[in-house]
Protein backbone atom coordinates (compact mmCIF):
# COMPACT_ATOMS: atom_id res chain seq x y z
CA UNK A 1 0.00 0.00 0.00
CA UNK A 2 1.19 3.49 -0.82
CA UNK A 3 2.38 5.20 2.40
CA UNK A 4 0.82 8.66 1.97
CA UNK A 5 2.61 10.98 4.39
CA UNK A 6 -0.66 12.64 5.45
CA UNK A 7 -2.03 9.30 6.70
CA UNK A 8 1.29 8.17 8.23
CA UNK A 9 1.47 11.46 10.17
CA UNK A 10 -2.24 11.38 11.03
CA UNK A 11 -2.23 7.93 12.65
CA UNK A 12 1.04 8.55 14.51
CA UNK A 13 0.10 12.02 15.79
CA UNK A 14 -3.46 11.19 16.84
CA UNK A 15 -2.27 7.94 18.48
CA UNK A 16 0.21 9.88 20.64
CA UNK A 17 -2.30 12.70 21.22
CA UNK A 18 -5.14 10.43 22.36
CA UNK A 19 -2.72 8.36 24.46
CA UNK A 20 -1.56 11.49 26.27
CA UNK A 21 -5.12 12.82 26.56
CA UNK A 22 -6.34 9.56 28.12
CA UNK A 23 -3.50 9.59 30.67
CA UNK A 24 -4.07 13.25 31.58
CA UNK A 25 -7.81 12.60 31.91
CA UNK A 26 -7.28 9.67 34.28
CA UNK A 27 -4.24 10.90 36.25
CA UNK A 28 -5.36 14.54 36.35
CA UNK A 29 -9.02 13.82 36.96
CA UNK A 30 -8.28 11.66 39.97
CA UNK A 31 -5.60 13.97 41.37
CA UNK A 32 -2.61 11.67 40.75
CA UNK A 33 -1.06 14.55 38.82
CA UNK A 34 -1.74 17.70 40.84
CA UNK A 35 -3.69 20.45 39.04
CA UNK A 36 -1.08 22.93 37.84
CA UNK A 37 -1.95 25.69 35.37
CA UNK A 38 1.18 25.62 33.19
CA UNK A 39 1.58 21.84 33.26
CA UNK A 40 -2.10 21.45 32.39
CA UNK A 41 -2.00 24.07 29.67
CA UNK A 42 1.10 22.61 27.98
CA UNK A 43 -0.10 19.02 28.44
CA UNK A 44 -3.64 19.55 27.15
CA UNK A 45 -2.32 21.87 24.45
CA UNK A 46 0.13 19.20 23.28
CA UNK A 47 -2.47 16.41 23.33
CA UNK A 48 -5.21 18.37 21.59
CA UNK A 49 -2.66 19.99 19.25
CA UNK A 50 -1.39 16.59 18.09
CA UNK A 51 -4.98 15.36 17.59
CA UNK A 52 -6.06 18.49 15.70
CA UNK A 53 -2.93 18.47 13.51
CA UNK A 54 -3.52 14.78 12.73
CA UNK A 55 -7.17 15.29 11.86
CA UNK A 56 -6.35 18.26 9.62
CA UNK A 57 -3.63 16.20 7.92
CA UNK A 58 -6.10 13.37 7.26
CA UNK A 59 -8.56 15.86 5.75
CA UNK A 60 -5.75 16.97 3.43
CA UNK A 61 -5.61 13.41 2.09
CA UNK A 62 -9.17 13.70 0.75
CA UNK A 63 -10.05 14.34 -2.88
CA UNK A 64 -12.84 16.73 -1.82
CA UNK A 65 -11.94 18.05 1.68
CA UNK A 66 -14.79 20.61 1.63
CA UNK A 67 -17.27 17.73 1.92
CA UNK A 68 -15.50 16.16 4.95
CA UNK A 69 -18.53 16.89 7.19
CA UNK A 70 -20.43 14.17 5.35
CA UNK A 71 -18.10 11.58 6.90
CA UNK A 72 -19.98 11.80 10.23
CA UNK A 73 -23.13 10.27 8.77
CA UNK A 74 -22.48 6.54 8.20
CA UNK A 75 -21.41 5.42 11.69
CA UNK A 76 -23.78 2.45 11.48
CA UNK A 77 -21.55 0.63 8.99
CA UNK A 78 -18.26 2.47 8.52
CA UNK A 79 -15.30 2.43 10.92
CA UNK A 80 -13.98 5.59 9.25
CA UNK A 81 -17.23 7.39 10.01
CA UNK A 82 -17.17 6.05 13.60
CA UNK A 83 -13.62 7.38 13.93
CA UNK A 84 -14.81 10.80 12.82
CA UNK A 85 -17.73 10.81 15.28
CA UNK A 86 -15.63 9.47 18.19
CA UNK A 87 -12.77 11.90 17.57
CA UNK A 88 -15.02 14.95 17.53
CA UNK A 89 -17.21 13.70 20.41
CA UNK A 90 -14.10 13.29 22.59
CA UNK A 91 -13.45 17.03 22.32
CA UNK A 92 -16.58 17.69 24.46
CA UNK A 93 -15.50 15.96 27.70
CA UNK A 94 -11.88 16.93 26.94
CA UNK A 95 -12.90 20.60 26.79
CA UNK A 96 -14.86 20.36 30.05
CA UNK A 97 -12.00 18.49 31.72
CA UNK A 98 -9.52 21.09 30.45
CA UNK A 99 -11.59 23.96 31.88
CA UNK A 100 -11.97 22.24 35.26
CA UNK A 101 -8.44 20.90 35.62
CA UNK A 102 -6.37 23.61 33.95
CA UNK A 103 -8.31 26.83 34.48
CA UNK A 104 -10.19 26.11 37.71
CA UNK A 105 -7.41 23.90 39.17
CA UNK A 106 -9.81 21.21 40.33
CA UNK A 107 -9.59 17.44 40.61
CA UNK A 108 -12.22 14.84 41.57
CA UNK A 109 -16.00 15.26 41.34
CA UNK A 110 -17.22 16.57 38.00
CA UNK A 111 -13.66 17.05 36.73
CA UNK A 112 -12.89 13.40 37.50
CA UNK A 113 -16.02 12.34 35.62
CA UNK A 114 -15.04 14.51 32.64
CA UNK A 115 -11.51 13.08 32.79
CA UNK A 116 -12.85 9.54 32.81
CA UNK A 117 -15.13 10.29 29.83
CA UNK A 118 -12.19 11.91 28.03
CA UNK A 119 -10.09 8.77 28.53
CA UNK A 120 -12.99 6.55 27.39
CA UNK A 121 -13.47 8.70 24.27
CA UNK A 122 -9.75 8.59 23.49
CA UNK A 123 -9.64 4.77 23.79
CA UNK A 124 -12.74 4.45 21.61
CA UNK A 125 -11.28 6.72 18.95
CA UNK A 126 -8.05 4.69 18.84
CA UNK A 127 -10.09 1.48 18.55
CA UNK A 128 -12.00 2.88 15.57
CA UNK A 129 -8.74 3.90 13.87
CA UNK A 130 -7.33 0.40 14.38
CA UNK A 131 -10.52 -1.20 13.07
CA UNK A 132 -10.39 0.81 9.82
CA UNK A 133 -7.26 -1.18 8.96
CA UNK A 134 -8.11 -4.44 10.74
CA UNK A 135 -11.41 -4.73 8.85
CA UNK A 136 -9.88 -4.63 5.36
CA UNK A 137 -9.88 -8.23 4.10
CA UNK A 138 -7.93 -7.61 0.87
CA UNK A 139 -4.84 -6.68 2.94
CA UNK A 140 -3.83 -9.77 4.91
CA UNK A 141 -1.11 -7.98 6.92
CA UNK A 142 -3.77 -5.60 8.30
CA UNK A 143 -6.69 -8.01 8.55
CA UNK A 144 -5.10 -9.79 11.51
CA UNK A 145 -5.53 -10.02 15.25
CA UNK A 146 -2.34 -7.98 15.67
CA UNK A 147 -3.64 -4.72 14.20
CA UNK A 148 -6.17 -3.43 16.76
CA UNK A 149 -3.99 -4.19 19.85
CA UNK A 150 -1.05 -2.55 18.03
CA UNK A 151 -2.92 0.75 17.72
CA UNK A 152 -3.92 0.63 21.40
CA UNK A 153 -0.46 -0.39 22.65
CA UNK A 154 1.36 2.22 20.53
CA UNK A 155 -1.04 4.97 21.64
CA UNK A 156 -0.51 4.03 25.30
CA UNK A 157 3.23 3.83 24.70
CA UNK A 158 3.72 7.17 22.92
CA UNK A 159 1.21 8.86 25.26
CA UNK A 160 3.09 7.59 28.32
CA UNK A 161 6.49 8.66 27.02
CA UNK A 162 5.07 12.13 26.25
CA UNK A 163 3.41 12.33 29.71
CA UNK A 164 6.72 11.38 31.34
CA UNK A 165 8.58 14.05 29.36
CA UNK A 166 5.95 16.59 30.42
CA UNK A 167 6.12 15.69 34.12
CA UNK A 168 9.92 15.60 34.11
CA UNK A 169 10.01 18.94 32.32
CA UNK A 170 7.87 20.49 35.05
CA UNK A 171 10.05 18.88 37.74
CA UNK A 172 7.10 16.76 38.85
CA UNK A 173 8.69 13.45 37.92
CA UNK A 174 7.86 10.47 40.06
CA UNK A 175 9.54 7.07 39.77
CA UNK A 176 6.26 5.48 38.70
CA UNK A 177 5.89 7.41 35.42
CA UNK A 178 9.25 6.52 33.82
CA UNK A 179 8.77 2.89 34.91
CA UNK A 180 5.34 2.82 33.28
CA UNK A 181 6.67 4.53 30.12
CA UNK A 182 9.58 2.06 29.96
CA UNK A 183 7.25 -0.94 30.38
CA UNK A 184 4.91 0.42 27.71
CA UNK A 185 7.85 0.89 25.33
CA UNK A 186 9.04 -2.68 25.94
CA UNK A 187 5.50 -3.95 25.39
CA UNK A 188 5.32 -2.01 22.12
CA UNK A 189 8.66 -3.44 21.03
CA UNK A 190 7.52 -6.99 21.78
CA UNK A 191 4.22 -6.49 19.96
CA UNK A 192 5.94 -5.08 16.86
CA UNK A 193 8.42 -7.99 16.74
CA UNK A 194 5.56 -10.48 17.11
CA UNK A 195 3.62 -8.74 14.34
CA UNK A 196 6.56 -8.80 11.93
CA UNK A 197 7.16 -12.46 12.74
CA UNK A 198 3.49 -13.25 12.05
CA UNK A 199 3.42 -11.27 8.80
CA UNK A 200 6.66 -12.82 7.51
CA UNK A 201 5.20 -16.32 7.92
CA UNK A 202 1.77 -15.44 6.63
CA UNK A 203 0.32 -17.94 4.17
CA UNK A 204 -2.34 -16.08 2.19
CA UNK A 205 -5.07 -18.32 0.70
CA UNK A 206 -5.84 -15.80 -2.04
CA UNK A 207 -3.66 -16.47 -5.08
CA UNK A 208 -3.58 -15.61 -8.77
CA UNK A 209 -5.62 -18.82 -9.23
CA UNK A 210 -8.52 -17.75 -7.01
CA UNK A 211 -8.25 -14.17 -8.31
CA UNK A 212 -8.81 -15.31 -11.91
CA UNK A 213 -10.94 -18.39 -11.24
CA UNK A 214 -8.40 -20.51 -13.17
CA UNK A 215 -8.05 -23.68 -11.10
CA UNK A 216 -4.82 -25.63 -10.74
CA UNK A 217 -1.36 -25.10 -12.15
CA UNK A 218 0.22 -21.66 -12.37
CA UNK A 219 -1.25 -18.37 -13.56
CA UNK A 220 1.38 -15.98 -14.91
CA UNK A 221 0.62 -12.41 -15.99
CA UNK A 222 1.90 -11.99 -19.54
CA UNK A 223 0.34 -8.66 -20.44
CA UNK A 224 -1.08 -5.76 -18.42
CA UNK A 225 -4.15 -3.90 -19.67
CA UNK A 226 -2.10 -0.69 -19.74
CA UNK A 227 1.50 0.33 -20.27
CA UNK A 228 1.79 2.99 -17.55
CA UNK A 229 1.09 2.79 -13.84
CA UNK A 230 -2.59 3.45 -13.12
CA UNK A 231 -4.39 4.47 -9.92
CA UNK A 232 -4.48 0.88 -8.67
CA UNK A 233 -0.73 0.37 -9.03
CA UNK A 234 0.12 3.78 -7.60
CA UNK A 235 -2.18 3.34 -4.59
CA UNK A 236 -2.10 -0.41 -3.95
CA UNK A 237 0.93 -1.68 -5.84
CA UNK A 238 3.58 0.16 -3.81
CA UNK A 239 6.78 -1.86 -3.52
CA UNK A 240 9.92 -1.42 -1.51
CA UNK A 241 13.09 -3.45 -1.90
CA UNK A 242 13.45 -6.21 0.67
CA UNK A 243 16.81 -4.83 1.85
CA UNK A 244 15.20 -1.44 2.50
CA UNK A 245 12.50 -3.09 4.53
CA UNK A 246 15.07 -4.84 6.73
CA UNK A 247 16.99 -1.58 7.23
CA UNK A 248 13.84 0.37 8.06
CA UNK A 249 12.83 -2.27 10.58
CA UNK A 250 16.19 -1.80 12.30
CA UNK A 251 15.75 2.00 12.27
CA UNK A 252 12.26 1.58 13.75
CA UNK A 253 13.56 -0.66 16.52
CA UNK A 254 16.41 1.72 17.34
CA UNK A 255 14.43 4.98 17.32
CA UNK A 256 11.00 3.87 18.57
CA UNK A 257 12.02 1.29 21.14
CA UNK A 258 15.75 0.85 21.96
CA UNK A 259 16.84 4.50 22.33
CA UNK A 260 13.74 5.53 24.36
CA UNK A 261 14.18 2.47 26.61
CA UNK A 262 17.80 3.38 27.38
CA UNK A 263 16.94 7.05 27.95
CA UNK A 264 13.97 6.20 30.20
CA UNK A 265 16.13 3.82 32.23
CA UNK A 266 18.74 6.58 32.54
CA UNK A 267 16.12 8.94 34.02
CA UNK A 268 16.39 7.04 37.33
CA UNK A 269 20.07 7.86 37.63
CA UNK A 270 20.11 11.44 36.36
CA UNK A 271 19.56 14.61 38.42
CA UNK A 272 16.71 16.96 37.41
CA UNK A 273 17.64 18.95 34.36
CA UNK A 274 19.41 15.97 32.75
CA UNK A 275 16.58 13.58 33.54
CA UNK A 276 14.12 15.97 31.91
CA UNK A 277 16.36 16.29 28.84
CA UNK A 278 16.61 12.48 28.58
CA UNK A 279 12.79 12.21 28.89
CA UNK A 280 12.18 14.76 26.12
CA UNK A 281 14.77 13.12 23.88
CA UNK A 282 13.08 9.75 24.49
CA UNK A 283 9.77 11.21 23.31
CA UNK A 284 11.31 12.85 20.22
CA UNK A 285 13.17 9.64 19.26
CA UNK A 286 10.07 7.50 19.79
CA UNK A 287 7.74 9.70 17.73
CA UNK A 288 10.29 9.82 14.91
CA UNK A 289 10.68 6.05 15.09
CA UNK A 290 6.91 5.56 15.07
CA UNK A 291 6.65 7.59 11.85
CA UNK A 292 9.06 5.06 10.28
CA UNK A 293 7.04 2.19 11.81
CA UNK A 294 3.81 3.56 10.34
CA UNK A 295 5.47 4.10 6.96
CA UNK A 296 6.46 0.41 6.99
CA UNK A 297 2.95 -0.59 8.13
CA UNK A 298 1.70 0.76 4.80
CA UNK A 299 4.67 -0.07 2.58
CA UNK A 300 4.82 -3.74 3.65
CA UNK A 301 1.06 -4.31 3.29
CA UNK A 302 0.11 -6.15 0.11
CA UNK A 303 -3.30 -5.71 -1.49
CA UNK A 304 -4.92 -8.59 -3.41
CA UNK A 305 -5.29 -6.42 -6.53
CA UNK A 306 -1.54 -6.76 -7.09
CA UNK A 307 -2.18 -10.45 -7.89
CA UNK A 308 -3.85 -9.35 -11.14
CA UNK A 309 -0.63 -7.60 -12.10
CA UNK A 310 1.58 -10.60 -11.38
CA UNK A 311 3.08 -9.05 -8.28
CA UNK A 312 3.36 -11.77 -5.67
CA UNK B 1 -27.15 4.54 3.52
CA UNK B 2 -24.08 2.36 3.38
CA UNK B 3 -25.80 -0.46 5.26
CA UNK B 4 -26.53 -3.24 2.78
CA UNK B 5 -30.04 -4.30 1.74
CA UNK B 6 -31.00 -7.63 3.35
CA UNK B 7 -31.86 -8.92 -0.11
CA UNK B 8 -32.20 -7.47 -3.57
CA UNK B 9 -35.14 -8.09 -5.92
CA UNK B 10 -32.77 -8.88 -8.77
CA UNK B 11 -29.07 -9.65 -8.95
CA UNK B 12 -28.08 -8.04 -12.22
CA UNK B 13 -24.58 -8.86 -13.33
CA UNK B 14 -22.26 -10.11 -16.01
CA UNK B 15 -21.04 -13.54 -16.99
CA UNK B 16 -17.72 -13.55 -18.80
CA UNK B 17 -16.64 -16.49 -20.91
CA UNK B 18 -12.88 -16.95 -20.59
CA UNK B 19 -13.06 -19.64 -23.28
CA UNK B 20 -14.15 -17.30 -26.05
CA UNK B 21 -12.66 -13.96 -24.96
CA UNK B 22 -10.00 -13.08 -27.52
CA UNK B 23 -8.65 -10.06 -25.65
CA UNK B 24 -9.56 -7.60 -28.43
CA UNK B 25 -10.27 -4.77 -25.93
CA UNK B 26 -13.53 -3.84 -27.72
CA UNK B 27 -15.41 -4.01 -24.38
CA UNK B 28 -12.80 -1.73 -22.82
CA UNK B 29 -13.14 1.00 -25.44
CA UNK B 30 -16.94 0.65 -25.70
CA UNK B 31 -17.16 1.04 -21.90
CA UNK B 32 -14.95 4.12 -21.94
CA UNK B 33 -16.83 5.64 -24.86
CA UNK B 34 -20.28 5.21 -23.27
CA UNK B 35 -19.37 6.03 -19.69
CA UNK B 36 -17.27 9.10 -20.35
CA UNK B 37 -20.62 10.68 -21.28
CA UNK B 38 -22.77 8.56 -18.95
CA UNK B 39 -23.84 8.32 -15.31
CA UNK B 40 -20.30 8.64 -13.84
CA UNK B 41 -18.97 11.03 -16.51
CA UNK B 42 -16.32 12.07 -17.22
CA UNK B 43 -13.80 9.22 -17.19
CA UNK B 44 -10.90 11.61 -17.04
CA UNK B 45 -7.67 10.96 -18.91
CA UNK B 46 -4.59 12.56 -17.42
CA UNK B 47 -1.79 13.49 -19.83
CA UNK B 48 -3.33 11.34 -22.60
CA UNK B 49 -0.68 12.16 -25.21
CA UNK B 50 2.26 12.49 -22.82
CA UNK B 51 4.80 10.14 -21.30
CA UNK B 52 2.81 9.28 -18.16
CA UNK B 53 -0.66 8.43 -19.41
CA UNK B 54 -3.21 7.77 -16.68
CA UNK B 55 -6.96 7.79 -16.46
CA UNK B 56 -10.13 6.16 -15.24
CA UNK B 57 -11.37 2.92 -16.81
CA UNK B 58 -14.13 0.66 -15.49
CA UNK B 59 -13.02 -2.40 -17.39
CA UNK B 60 -9.52 -3.65 -18.01
CA UNK B 61 -8.44 -6.80 -19.88
CA UNK B 62 -5.44 -8.73 -18.58
CA UNK B 63 -3.70 -11.63 -20.30
CA UNK B 64 -2.41 -14.66 -18.42
CA UNK B 65 -0.61 -17.85 -19.22
CA UNK B 66 -2.33 -20.70 -17.40
CA UNK B 67 -0.07 -23.74 -17.20
CA UNK B 68 -1.27 -27.09 -15.89
CA UNK B 69 -0.06 -30.67 -16.38
CA UNK B 70 -2.15 -30.72 -19.57
CA UNK B 71 -0.12 -27.88 -21.08
CA UNK B 72 -0.26 -24.10 -21.26
CA UNK B 73 -2.83 -21.73 -22.72
CA UNK B 74 -3.31 -17.98 -22.97
CA UNK B 75 -6.35 -16.67 -21.11
CA UNK B 76 -7.64 -13.15 -21.68
CA UNK B 77 -9.27 -11.87 -18.54
CA UNK B 78 -11.60 -8.84 -18.42
CA UNK B 79 -11.72 -7.33 -14.93
CA UNK B 80 -14.49 -4.99 -13.75
CA UNK B 81 -16.86 -4.48 -10.80
CA UNK B 82 -18.52 -7.76 -9.75
CA UNK B 83 -21.47 -6.04 -7.98
CA UNK B 84 -20.91 -8.20 -4.88
CA UNK B 85 -23.66 -9.23 -2.50
CA UNK B 86 -21.35 -8.32 0.41
CA UNK B 87 -19.56 -5.26 -0.99
CA UNK B 88 -17.22 -3.99 1.72
CA UNK B 89 -16.58 -0.98 -0.55
CA UNK B 90 -20.11 0.15 0.37
CA UNK B 91 -20.04 -0.50 4.12
CA UNK B 92 -16.67 1.24 4.63
CA UNK B 93 -17.90 4.43 2.94
CA UNK B 94 -18.12 7.14 5.63
CA UNK B 95 -20.37 9.51 3.69
CA UNK B 96 -23.11 7.37 2.16
CA UNK B 97 -21.79 8.05 -1.35
CA UNK B 98 -21.47 4.32 -2.04
CA UNK B 99 -24.61 2.25 -2.07
CA UNK B 100 -26.07 -1.04 -3.27
CA UNK B 101 -29.50 -0.80 -4.86
CA UNK B 102 -32.20 -2.95 -3.28
CA UNK B 103 -34.02 -3.22 -6.63
CA UNK B 104 -31.33 -4.78 -8.82
CA UNK B 105 -28.19 -5.13 -6.67
CA UNK B 106 -26.11 -2.65 -8.70
CA UNK B 107 -23.34 -0.97 -6.66
CA UNK B 108 -23.11 2.76 -7.40
CA UNK B 109 -21.34 5.91 -6.21
CA UNK B 110 -23.14 9.20 -5.69
CA UNK B 111 -20.43 11.55 -6.93
CA UNK B 112 -21.95 14.53 -5.11
CA UNK B 113 -21.42 12.87 -1.72
CA UNK B 114 -17.99 11.29 -2.32
CA UNK B 115 -15.11 12.93 -0.42
CA UNK B 116 -12.39 10.94 -2.22
CA UNK B 117 -11.02 9.22 0.90
CA UNK B 118 -10.05 6.17 -1.20
CA UNK B 119 -11.08 3.71 1.54
CA UNK B 120 -13.56 1.91 -0.75
CA UNK B 121 -10.80 1.20 -3.26
CA UNK B 122 -8.73 -0.32 -0.43
CA UNK B 123 -11.71 -2.45 0.62
CA UNK B 124 -12.27 -3.85 -2.90
CA UNK B 125 -10.11 -6.96 -3.48
CA UNK B 126 -10.75 -6.84 -7.24
CA UNK B 127 -9.47 -3.35 -8.05
CA UNK B 128 -12.85 -2.31 -9.44
CA UNK B 129 -12.73 1.28 -8.21
CA UNK B 130 -10.48 3.99 -9.55
CA UNK B 131 -10.08 7.52 -8.21
CA UNK B 132 -10.59 10.34 -10.69
CA UNK B 133 -7.73 12.55 -9.48
CA UNK B 134 -9.00 15.43 -11.60
CA UNK B 135 -12.45 15.57 -9.98
CA UNK B 136 -11.33 14.12 -6.62
CA UNK B 137 -14.03 11.44 -6.42
CA UNK B 138 -14.13 7.65 -6.78
CA UNK B 139 -15.54 6.11 -9.95
CA UNK B 140 -16.66 2.62 -10.86
CA UNK B 141 -18.67 0.43 -13.24
CA UNK B 142 -22.40 1.29 -13.17
CA UNK B 143 -23.42 -1.83 -15.14
CA UNK B 144 -24.51 0.85 -17.63
CA UNK B 145 -27.47 1.75 -15.45
CA UNK B 146 -28.18 4.51 -17.99
CA UNK B 147 -28.49 1.97 -20.85
CA UNK B 148 -30.22 -1.07 -19.37
CA UNK B 149 -33.38 0.87 -18.35
CA UNK B 150 -33.18 3.41 -21.19
CA UNK B 151 -36.47 3.58 -23.12
CA UNK B 152 -34.82 5.73 -25.78
CA UNK B 153 -32.74 2.78 -26.90
CA UNK B 154 -33.97 -0.14 -28.96
CA UNK B 155 -34.72 -3.09 -26.69
CA UNK B 156 -31.79 -5.17 -27.94
CA UNK B 157 -29.44 -2.29 -27.03
CA UNK B 158 -30.57 -2.19 -23.40
CA UNK B 159 -27.49 -4.09 -22.23
CA UNK B 160 -24.18 -2.78 -20.87
CA UNK B 161 -21.94 -1.24 -23.54
CA UNK B 162 -19.28 -3.92 -23.00
CA UNK B 163 -21.80 -6.69 -23.68
CA UNK B 164 -23.12 -4.95 -26.81
CA UNK B 165 -19.59 -4.49 -28.16
CA UNK B 166 -18.20 -8.01 -27.64
CA UNK B 167 -17.57 -9.56 -31.09
CA UNK B 168 -17.34 -13.13 -29.77
CA UNK B 169 -20.32 -12.97 -27.38
CA UNK B 170 -17.99 -13.68 -24.48
CA UNK B 171 -19.95 -11.28 -22.28
CA UNK B 172 -23.48 -11.97 -21.06
CA UNK B 173 -25.83 -9.79 -19.03
CA UNK B 174 -28.85 -10.77 -16.95
CA UNK B 175 -30.40 -11.59 -13.58
CA UNK B 176 -28.17 -14.01 -11.70
CA UNK B 177 -30.69 -14.10 -8.85
CA UNK B 178 -33.24 -15.89 -11.04
CA UNK B 179 -32.22 -19.55 -11.48
CA UNK B 180 -34.44 -19.79 -14.59
CA UNK B 181 -32.75 -16.91 -16.45
CA UNK B 182 -30.64 -17.75 -19.51
CA UNK B 183 -27.55 -16.32 -17.84
CA UNK B 184 -28.02 -18.43 -14.66
CA UNK B 185 -28.46 -21.54 -16.79
CA UNK B 186 -25.30 -20.71 -18.69
CA UNK B 187 -23.41 -20.49 -15.40
CA UNK B 188 -24.94 -23.81 -14.32
CA UNK B 189 -24.10 -25.53 -17.60
CA UNK B 190 -20.52 -24.25 -17.84
CA UNK B 191 -19.60 -24.38 -14.15
CA UNK B 192 -19.17 -20.62 -13.76
CA UNK B 193 -17.00 -19.52 -10.84
CA UNK B 194 -16.85 -16.56 -8.47
CA UNK B 195 -13.52 -14.76 -8.00
CA UNK B 196 -11.74 -14.94 -4.62
CA UNK B 197 -14.69 -16.71 -2.94
CA UNK B 198 -12.56 -17.18 0.19
CA UNK B 199 -12.82 -13.46 1.01
CA UNK B 200 -16.60 -13.70 1.41
CA UNK B 201 -17.64 -10.78 -0.81
CA UNK B 202 -20.05 -13.06 -2.71
CA UNK B 203 -19.57 -11.52 -6.16
CA UNK B 204 -22.61 -11.51 -8.45
CA UNK B 205 -20.60 -11.75 -11.68
CA UNK B 206 -19.37 -15.18 -12.77
CA UNK B 207 -16.50 -16.28 -14.98
CA UNK B 208 -16.85 -19.33 -17.23
CA UNK B 209 -13.55 -21.25 -17.18
CA UNK B 210 -11.94 -22.23 -20.50
CA UNK B 211 -13.42 -25.49 -21.87
CA UNK B 212 -11.46 -28.73 -21.53
CA UNK B 213 -9.15 -29.49 -24.44
CA UNK B 214 -10.92 -31.21 -27.31
CA UNK B 215 -10.07 -34.88 -27.96
CA UNK B 216 -10.68 -34.23 -31.68
CA UNK B 217 -7.67 -31.96 -31.97
CA UNK B 218 -4.83 -33.08 -34.26
CA UNK B 219 -1.93 -34.86 -32.62
CA UNK B 220 1.15 -32.75 -32.97
CA UNK B 221 3.60 -35.55 -32.08
CA UNK B 222 4.98 -37.16 -35.30
CA UNK B 223 5.81 -40.90 -35.08
CA UNK B 224 9.50 -41.60 -34.54
CA UNK B 225 11.59 -42.38 -37.66
CA UNK B 226 12.52 -46.05 -38.17
CA UNK B 227 15.63 -47.43 -39.94
CA UNK B 228 14.91 -48.59 -43.52
CA UNK B 229 15.12 -52.34 -44.06
CA UNK B 230 17.97 -53.24 -46.42
CA UNK B 231 16.55 -53.91 -49.91
CA UNK B 232 17.57 -57.02 -51.83
CA UNK B 233 17.74 -57.64 -55.61
CA UNK B 234 18.65 -55.10 -58.32
CA UNK B 235 17.58 -52.00 -56.36
CA UNK B 236 19.55 -53.25 -53.36
CA UNK B 237 22.66 -53.69 -55.53
CA UNK B 238 22.28 -50.09 -56.83
CA UNK B 239 21.80 -48.83 -53.29
CA UNK B 240 24.96 -50.59 -52.12
CA UNK B 241 26.97 -49.39 -55.12
CA UNK B 242 25.87 -45.78 -54.69
CA UNK B 243 26.53 -45.89 -50.93
CA UNK B 244 30.18 -46.80 -51.48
Amino acid sequence: MHPAFSVVFFTTATGAGYGLLALLGLLGGFGVIPADFWLGLVGMGLALGLIAAGLLSSAGHLGRPERAWRAFSQWRSSWLSREGVASVATFIPAGLFGIGWVFLGKSSGGVAAAGLLTAAGAVMTICTTGMIYASLKPIAQWHSRYTLPAYLIFAAMTGSVLANALLQGFKLGSTAMPIWALLATLAGWGWKLATWRYNDRLEIPTTANTATGLAGGTVRSIEWPHTEENYLLKEMGFRIARKHSAKLRRITQALAFAVPSILLAAVFFLPWPLGAVASVLAAVAQLTGMLVERWLFFAEAKHTVTLYYGRE
Amino acid sequence: MTCLPARTEKKLGLVIDLDTCVGCQACVTACKEWNTGGHMAPLTDIDPYGGHVDGVWFNRVHSYEHTTELGGRTVNFPRSCLHCEQPACVTVCPTGASYKRASDGIVLVDEDKCIGCKLCSWACPYGARELDTDVGVMKKCTLCVDRIYNDNLAEEDRVPACVAACPTSARHFGDLGDPASAISQLVEERGGVALMPELGYQPTNRYLPPRARSQRAAKVDAPALEPIRAEGGFLGWIDRMLSN
